[in-house]
C-alpha cells in the first residue's frame, strides 16, 4: 500500500469507535480513508475483551469483544479502507495535517480533509488517587493485566486483592480466578456497586470473592514486589474509620478505578475540551469545534455498551465523509494559475470554475522586465490556447490584465491549472 | 585470584559517580561498585534537583564551602557532560512582614560563605516575578546563582563519561566486609567476589556510616534516614517557572515549589525522620504537610492535578564541623582517617550534595595528592560525553532524518513522552546497561506522564527481553524480586 | 420444605432483585421481577444454573501465543472448573480462524467452545 498525501478521512484509532467511523465513511462515499492504529492489529481494546457482552444491540448476539471487532475489521478490509498499523500519530494541526512515525515508513505527513478521533480513554492511575506507600512492581490498572492475561500470555500475579468495582475490575477478578489466581478481595470507596449487577453475580457471587462497600487501600506494602495492601472503611466523608484497617497479604494490587478519555491529540489540534467529561465538545454530527474533526467512542465520555460506541461513530463517520466530499468538491472547483514566461506574479492565484459560468473573471500581472514591442498576453491549458489579448508594450509599472470571458468556460472547466505567458508578437 | 585496582569506590549515587570521573582524567584503575540494579537509585535519584546558591549552610561548615564551590562548576560540568542544567536563580519568600528578618539572615550567611549575586527583593517585585504568588507576600532573597538540574541526567552522563574514560562499573554488586592487612585497607569483600585495591573510597550514601563502622572508624557517627515526599503536577496545567523556597525552618529548607526540567511542577519535601533506610513510602500526613506548605506560596494550586509522587531519603548524619569554634554537629565527613590506611572516608552527604558532587570529587582528588598519590594524567582523558538522542526533543525535520538513519526510532513506546524504540535500545546497549524498567524510567522519561506506564509497560518489558535475551518472566521494575511477570497464563505452577 | 431464595437476574443490565419461594426445586413464587425473563432466570437458576464463560487457549505459531474462546451458550456452572482445565490442555496450530471449534459437545451438553477470532501465523 502505497501512502497517499491528502485523505478524505482520516480515523486515529481502531477500537469499536475508529472501526466504525471508517466503515461509515466509506459506505457514505468517502473515496480515500485510511485508519492508523498505533497497535500491531486493528481492534483496539476489543482484542483483550475476550468475555461476552457485546453486539446485543447491533447484531441481536451476545458476543465477546474480539468477535465484535472482527465484524468491522471484515467491513474495512472489503470496502477498501487503508490502515496503518504500529504507528503513532504524533501531532495534528487544526488545519488537518497530521504527523506520524513508524518504524516501516519513518516519519510521514498526511492531510486529511476530515478527521475522525477515536483514540478511547486510559485507566487513571494510582498517582491520581494518591495511594500512599511504596512503590514495588506488582501495581496495576486493570486493562494492563488484562493485556497480559489475555494477549501476551502472561500472568502478572497469583494473590490479587483488586480495587474498584467497575466493570474491568470485576471481569478481571472472574479472569483470574479462571486461570487459577487467588483472588482476595474487591474493595470499593463507594457505597455502591459501581458496574453492573450482573457482572456482581457472574465475577464475584458465583467464585465467593468478597466485595467490601465503603472500603479502601490505605496503604501499599512491599518492597520489591507487592507483599500486602492495607485496605481500611471509610466514613462519608471519605475519612478512614480507624481501627478498621486489615493487612491483606497479596502479591498483586489491581486498580480499576475509573477511565479518562485520551484527548491529548485532541488537544494538539485545538479541539475545545468539556472539563466536566474530559472529551470534546460535540455536536449532534459529532463534530467538534474545529471545522472537519470530529470525535467518536470514549474519547469523547465514557460508554458502558460498545453498541452504543458503534451507533455514534456510525454517524461520526457518515458526518466525517460528508465534510470531506465537500472539500473535495470546492478544491476540484479550483484551478490554479501559474505565471509562466515574463510574468511575475498573478492575482488571483487560482479561480473557482464556477464563478466562471456566471461572469468574466479578471486576471492581473506584472511583468519583471520591460517589453517595449507588441506583445500577445496569453492564457494556456498546456498546449490548448484559452483566452489571448493584445497589448502594445508591457511595463512593471503599469499593471496588465487579461479577462477570462463566459466562453471560456468550457476549456477551464477541464483545465488542471491555468499559465499566463507574454510573448512578443 | 582477585582483580587489582588503584581506587574502589563503594556506591554509585552523584557523589561515586562524580569521583569516578575526576578519577578517571588519572592513569589509574578504578572500580566503581553498586549494589542496586542502576546507578542512582538511592538519594540522588530523588530529590528537588536544585543546584543551590549556598547561602543556607551555616558558614565555616564543610557543607557551605563544598556548596558554594561546587555551584561554580555547574556551567562547564554541563557543557562537557551534556546534561540538562538551567542557572534559573532562586527566590526564598517571605509571608507576612514577620518572616522579613529571616531573609537578612540568610543573606548575610550568604555573604559569608562567599555567594555572589543575591539581593532582596521587595514585594511588588516578587509579585511582578511570580504572578502567582500569595499576595500576602513581603519580599523575597532574590540568588540568582540558583539552578535546576535533571539529577538522573547527571549522574548517568558523570558515570558515563568516567566509563568511557576506563572506569570499570559494576551493578548488583554490595559491599560486605574490608580486606585488611593489619591497619591497611587493601580490598573489599562482595556478594560477588573480592577486589583488591590501594585505596578504597566511601561514597555509599545512606549506608555509609555501616561502610566506615566496617573499618572501625567513627563508631558514634550515625546516619538516620529522613524522608521527603514530593508531588507532581499534570504538565498542561499551571506551571511555576520560578524556583520558589519558604523562609527556612530548623528541619530545613522547606516546601518548594518549582517546575523541573521535565515541564512538571513540583512540590514538596516535608521532613519526616524514618527507622527504615528503604522507606519509600509516601503517606496521607505527608501529602496534607506538603500541601499546606506549597499553598502558603501558591494558593491556586488544585490536587485534581497531581499525576505523580515520588519519595527521597536523605542521609542526615551527625558529623561534627571540624572547623574551630563551630558547634555544628550535622557537616559532611570528607576525610582520609588516620587510624586506617588506604581509606577515603565521605558521610553525611545530604543536601547540598547533588550541588557540591563536583566540589567533593575535586576535594577527595586534593586529599589523596595531599596523602601523597601521585596524580598523571591520562594522555586521551576525553572530558565530553555527548548526549542521546531524544526524539520528544527534536524538530519534525531531525525525526525524519533521524528515523531514516535508524528505523526504530520510529515505532513509539511511550506516547505520553513521546519516547521511541531505538531510544530504548539505546539505553539497554548503553555503557552503563539498563536492565529493569525503572533504569529506563529514569533515562529517558517512559512512563512518568500522564498514563503512568498503562500503555508501555508491555511493550518495555518485551523489548527488554527481546534485547537482553531473555524470558519476559525475568525482567523486573527495579532489580532482583520485582518481577512483572509470574508464570507462562496456560501453567499453573510458576 | 418452603424457603425463600433471594438471587439477582442478571438477563439484562438492570439485575432486579428477586425472591423466589422454593418447594425444594419446584419454584412457587418469584417476587420482583421486572419483566418475563426474570421467572425464566429464576427457573434456571435453582433447578440448572448456567453461565457463558470465556477464556484463552495456546496457539503454535500464531501471531499472538493465545487465542481467545468462548461458549455460544451457557453452559452448567458446576462444569466451568473442568471445561477450564479441559482448555488449559489444547494447543492449537496457526493460522486459526474465528469460529473453530476447540471443544466440541463440551462433556455432553452439546454445546462447543469456539474461538473469538482469527490467529494469523507470526
Amino acid at each position: 500500500m502505497l501512502l497517499k498525501n491528502v485523505y478524505d478521512v482520516v480515523v486515529i484509532g481502531s477500537g469499536p469507535g475508529g472501526l466504525a467511523a471508517a466503515v461509515a465513511a466509506k459506505k457514505e462515499g468517502a473515496e480515500d480513508v485510511l485508519i492508523i492504529e498505533r497497535d500491531v492489529e486493528l481492534g483496539g481494546i476489543l482484542l483483550q475483551c475476550i468475555h461476552n457482552g457485546f453486539g446485543v444491540e447491533i447484531f441481536k448476539e451476545d458476543l465477546p469483544g474480539p468477535s465484535y471487532a472482527q465484524r468491522f475489521i471484515k467491513d474495512v478490509f472489503s470496502l477498501g479502507v487503508e490502515i496503518l498499523l504500529d504507528t503513532m500519530v504524533l501531532d495534528i494541526t487544526p488545519q488537518r495535517k497530521i504527523y506520524a512515525s513508524n518504524k516501516r515508513l519513518g516519519f510521514v505527513e498526511i492531510e486529511a480533509r476530515s478527521i475522525v478521533l477515536a483514540m478511547g480513554c486510559r485507566e487513571k492511575t494510582r498517582a491520581q488517587i494518591r495511594i500512599p506507600g511504596t512503590r514495588p512492581a506488582g501495581v496495576f490498572t486493570a486493562g494492563t493485566a488484562q493485556r497480559w492475561v489475555n494477549v501476551e500470555g502472561y500472568m502478572p500475579g497469583k494473590q490479587v486483592v483488586i480495587l474498584g468495582s467497575g466493570d474491568i475490575g470485576m471481569i478481571m477478578a472472574r479472569r483470574l480466578t479462571f486461570e487459577g489466581v487467588k483472588v482476595e478481595r474487591v474493595l470499593e470507596v463507594m457505597p455502591y456497586l459501581t458496574g453492573l449487577t450482573r457482572n456482581y453475580v457472574q465475577c464475584l457471587l458465583d467464585f465467593d470473592i468478597p466485595l467490601q462497600l465503603r472500603h479502601t487501600v490505605k496503604r501499599i506494602l512491599g518492597n520489591d514486589r507487592v507483599e500486602a495492601v492495607e485496605a481500611v472503611q471509610v466514613d462519608e466523608k471519605w475519612n478512614p474509620v480507624p481501627g478498621s484497617e486489615e493487612i491483606i497479604p497479596c502479591d498483586t494490587l489491581l486498580l480499576s478505578v475509573g477511565l479518562i478519555p485520551e484527548n491529548e491529540l485532541s488537544r494538539k489540534a485545538g479541539v475545545k475540551l468539556d472539563p466536566v467529561t474530559g472529551g470534546p465538545f460535540v455536536d449532534d454530527n459529532f463534530q467538534t469545534s474545529v471545522p472537519g474533526i470530529f470525535a467518536a467512542g470514549n474519547v469523547v465520555h465514557v460508554y458502558d455498551l460498545v453498541d452504543w460506541v458503534t451507533e455514534a461513530a456510525f454517524q461520526a463517520g457518515k458526518c466525517a465523509a460528508k465534510h470531506a466530499i465537500i472539500i473535495r468538491r470546492k478544491e476540484s472547483n479550483y484551478v490554479p494559475l501559474i505565471a509562466g514566461d515574463n510574468v511575475r506574479y498573478i492575482v488571483p492565484q487560482m479561480l473557482d470554475k464556477r464563478n466562471l459560468e456566471e461572469h468574466e473573471i479578471r486576471l492581473q500581472m506584472r511583468v519583471a522586465q520591460p517589453i517595449e514591442q507588441p506583445v500577445w498576453v496569453e492564457v494556456h491549458d498546456k498546449e490548448n490556447l484559452v483566452a489571448r489579448k493584445g497589448e502594445r508594450y508591457v511595463r512593471p509599472g503599469e499593471m496588465v490584465t487579461v479577462n477570462l470571458k463566459q466562453k471560456n468556460f468550457t476549456d477551464v472547466e477541464k483545465a488542471e491549472n491555468l499559465t499566463i505567458s507574454i510573448i512578443p508578437r | 585470584m582477585p582483580e587489582n585496582y588503584d581506587f574502589i569506590i563503594i556506591g554509585g549515587g552523584v557523589v561515586g559517580s562524580m569521583i569516578a570521573r575526576w578519577l578517571s582524567r588519572y592513569e589509574a584503575s578504578v572500580l566503581l561498585i553498586e549494589k542496586e540494579a542502576d546507578i542512582c537509585m538511592g538519594s540522588s535519584s530523588a530529590n528537588t534537583a536544585i543546584v543551590h546558591a549556598g547561602y543556607d549552610p551555616l558558614p565555616g561548615s564543610l557543607k557551605a564551602r563544598m556548596n558554594v564551590a561546587g555551584n561554580l562548576m555547574w556551567d562547564q560540568l554541563s557543557g562537557e557532560l551534556n546534561f540538562p542544567f538551567e542557572r534559573r536563580g532562586d527566590y526564598v519568600v517571605a509571608i507576612g512582614e514577620e518572616e522579613l528578618p529571616a531573609l537578612d539572615t540568610l543573606m548575610e550567611q550568604g555573604k559569608k560563605n562567599g555567594v555572589p549575586g543575591m539581593m532582596i527583593l521587595p514585594k511588588e517585585e516578587v509579585i511582578a516575578r511570580e504572578k502567582n504568588i500569595n499576595p500576602e507576600v513581603s519580599g523575597a532573597l532574590w540568588a540568582t546563582t540558583g539552578g535546576i538540574c535533571d539529577p538522573f541526567a547527571v549522574t548517568f552522563a558523570a558515570a558515563e563519561n568516567a566509563v568511557m574514560n576506563g572506569v570499570k562499573v559494576i551493578l548488583n554488586t554490595s559491599f560486605e566486609g574490608f580486606i585488611m592487612d593489619r591497619n591497611r585497607i587493601v580490598g573489599i569483600k562482595t556478594n560477588r567476589g573480592s577486589f583488591r585495591s590501594r585505596w578504597v573510597i566511601n561514597s555509599a550514601g545512606m549506608y555509609s556510616d555501616e561502610v566506615m563502622h566496617k573499618a572501625g572508624i567513627r563508631p558514634e557517627f550515625v546516619i538516620r534516614p529522613r524522608r521527603g515526599e514530593y508531588f507532581v503536577f499534570d504538565r498542561a496545567d499551571l506551571t511555576i517557572d520560578n524556583v520558589l523556597f519558604p523562609v527556612p525552618s530548623l528541619k530545613g529548607k522547606g516546601i518548594l515549589v518549582t517546575t523541573t526540567l521535565h515541564e512538571n511542577t513540583i512540590i514538596g519535601p516535608n521532613t519526616m525522620d524514618v527507622e527504615d533506610k528503604e522507606d519509600h513510602s509516601t503517606s496521607r500526613e505527608g501529602l496534607e504537610e506538603i500541601w499546606q506548605g506549597a499553598k502558603k506560596l501558591i494558593p491556586c494550586l488544585s490536587q485534581k492535578h497531581i499525576i505523580a509522587m515520588f519519595v527521597g531519603l536523605r542521609p542526615y548524619g551527625n558529623g561534627p564541623c571540624k572547623s574551630p569554634g563551630i558547634d555544628y554537629q550535622h557537616d559532611y565527613i570528607i576525610e582520609i582517617p588516620t587510624e586506617v590506611q588506604g581509606f577515603v572516608n565521605l558521610g553525611g552527604i545530604e543536601s547540598p550534595g547533588l550541588t557540591s558532587s563536583p566540589a567533593i570529587a575535586q576535594e577527595v582528588v586534593d586529599l589523596l595528592k595531599d596523602a601523597g598519590e601521585e596524580f598523571r594524567g591520562k594522555k586521551n582523558w576525553d572530558p565530553i560525553r555527548h548526549a542521546r538522542l531524544r526524539f520528544r526533543d527534536m524538530s519534525h525535520k531531525e525525526r525524519k532524518l533521524l528515523i531514516e538513519k535508524d528505523p526504530r526510532y520510529g515505532r513509539v513506546i511511550c506516547r505520553c513522552e513521546n519516547v521511541t524504540e531505538g531510544e530504548i535500545i539505546a539505553e539497554i546497549h548503553s555503557p552503563i546497561p539498563a536492565t529493569t524498567y525503572d533504569a529506563i524510567k529514569r533515562r529517558t522519561w517512559l512512563g512518568t506522564g500522564r498514563c503512568q506506564g498503562g500503555f508501555d509497560t508491555p511493550r518495555v518489558v518485551q523489548l527488554l527481553a527481546d534485547e537482553l535475551g531473555v524470558s519476559p518472566l525475568e525482567i523486573t521494575k527495579k532489580g532482583m524480586g520485582s518481577n512483572y511477570l509470574l508464570r507462562p497464563t496456560k501453567q499453573l505452577e510458576s | 420444605m418452603e424457603e425463600t431464595k433471594k438471587m439477582i437476574c442478571i438477563s439484562c443490565p438492570q439485575g432486579c432483585s428477586l425472591d423466589v419461594k422454593v418447594d425444594g426445586s419446584i419454584i412457587l413464587k418469584v417476587d420482583g421481577a421486572s419483566c418475563k425473563q426474570g421467572a425464566d432466570y429464576a427457573e434456571h437458576e435453582i433447578t440448572d444454573p448456567r453461565r457463558m464463560i470465556a477464556s484463552t487457549v495456546r496457539v503454535k505459531n500464531g501471531f499472538h501465543p493465545l487465542v481467545p474462546v468462548y461458549t455460544k451458550m451457557p453452559i452448567p456452572k458446576n462444569m466451568i472448573i473442568d471445561v477450564l482445565t479441559e482448555l488449559r490442555k489444547v494447543e492449537l496450530t496457526a493460522p486459526v480462524e474465528l469460529g473453530t471449534i476447540v471443544i466440541k459437545n463440551v462433556f455432553g451438553t452439546g454445546i462447543d467452545v469456539i474461538t473469538s477470532r482469527d490467529m494469523p501465523t507470526q
